[in-house]
């Protein structure tokens, strides 16, 4: 137990370990989820998907801070690349999402995702 | 008893680095459970502009300045604005309670995922993470960046590209005005 709180930078001796990111990491996820599964507005889902690529991109750069010091070549730099990555395609994804959404706003009247039961009116 | 200079400023160090990792952590964990759990949409969207630059804090944190750059202009400057906007054009009040799920189903899936928490938190804490002896170090990261990007990664960079025009074009189509 005394490990864990050395690991969680509860000492300042030592620096905060790679497991506070994770558990950081682990409780964005966690909230992303519940909110990518119970909100029923459709932009409320995708605040939650939002969320849960930025878990998993916190995920990324800490592996990469605390286990990648000895990767070579392309492997030399995977944290902070896979995280931009990881943003361009949320960009992406988020365009397209609003994109859907304001369709489906002009032809339903409405973002509640209960209520949405056809792909066409 | 006298202290090592050179340990004394390392000491130092990290009580700020930790400091600071805490007090990123206090701000991301409770704007983050707005965003999640807020009724109000507006609230949740203006909730998450902080777990972003939270996150964005983590990065300089983790050793790439430019990782939080690229949040801040990107995620911060884009998306969340192109959510607000999207918040903004759609808020019409539903019709119904918005939060709409009966009692039971809220009261389990907290259950599930509290238990998700606990199964993630046991693997983090109980695994014996195989650690570099040799940390990396928070330094010139751009242009190392750069090489691979045009080296290394250049499939995933031209198709990251071709799939921003995609997008582009797909979301102009999907909204526009369509004659009827």
């Amino acid at each position: 137990m005394n490990d864990i709180f050395t690991t969680l930078g509860f000492s300042s001796a030592t620096p905060v370990g790679l497991q506070a990111y994770l558990i950081v990491g682990a409780l964005l996820f966690v909230f992303g989820l519940v909110a990518a599964m119970a909100r029923r507005n459709a932009i409320g889902i995708l605040i939650g998907i939002e969320l849960i690529l930025n878990a998993a991109i916190l995920n990324f750069m800490a592996f990469w801070r605390f286990a990648g010091g000895e990767a070579a070549g392309g492997g030399a730099m995977a944290g902070p690349l896979f995280g931009v990555f990881i943003i361009i395609l949320a960009a992406c994804e988020a365009a397209i999402a609003l994109a859907i959404l304001l369709s489906l706003y002009f032809n339903f009247g409405t973002v509640d995702v209960d209520s949405i039961r056809q792909m066409k009116r | 008893m006298p202290v090592d200079h050179a340990t004394q400023i390392a000491a130092q160090n990290w009580q700020g680095l930790n400091l600071s990792f805490w007090l990123i952590t206090i701000l991301v964990i409770s704007s983050g459970a707005v965003a999640a759990f807020a009724r109000n949409i507006v609230q949740a969207a203006f909730s998450l502009f902080f777990t972003l630059l939270g996150v964005a804090g983590y990065y300089i944190l983790l050793g790439s300045a430019f990782l939080a750059v690229t949040q801040v202009v990107i995620y911060v400057g884009g998306i969340l604005v192109l959510l607000i906007f999207g918040v903004l054009l759609t808020n019409r009040p539903l019709e119904r309670a918005q939060t709409g799920m009966g009692r039971m189903y809220f009261v389990g899936g907290l259950l599930g995922l509290a238990l998700l928490l606990g199964v993630l938190y046991r693997v983090i804490t109980g695994t014996s993470w195989v650690v570099s002896k040799t940390f990396i170090e928070p330094g010139e990261s751009l242009r190392p960046m750069g090489r691979l990007l045009l080296t290394d990664y250049v499939l995933p960079f031209e198709l990251a590209g071709v799939t921003l025009l995609l997008c582009l074009i797909g979301a102009a189509y999907l909204v526009r005005r369509r004659e009827r």
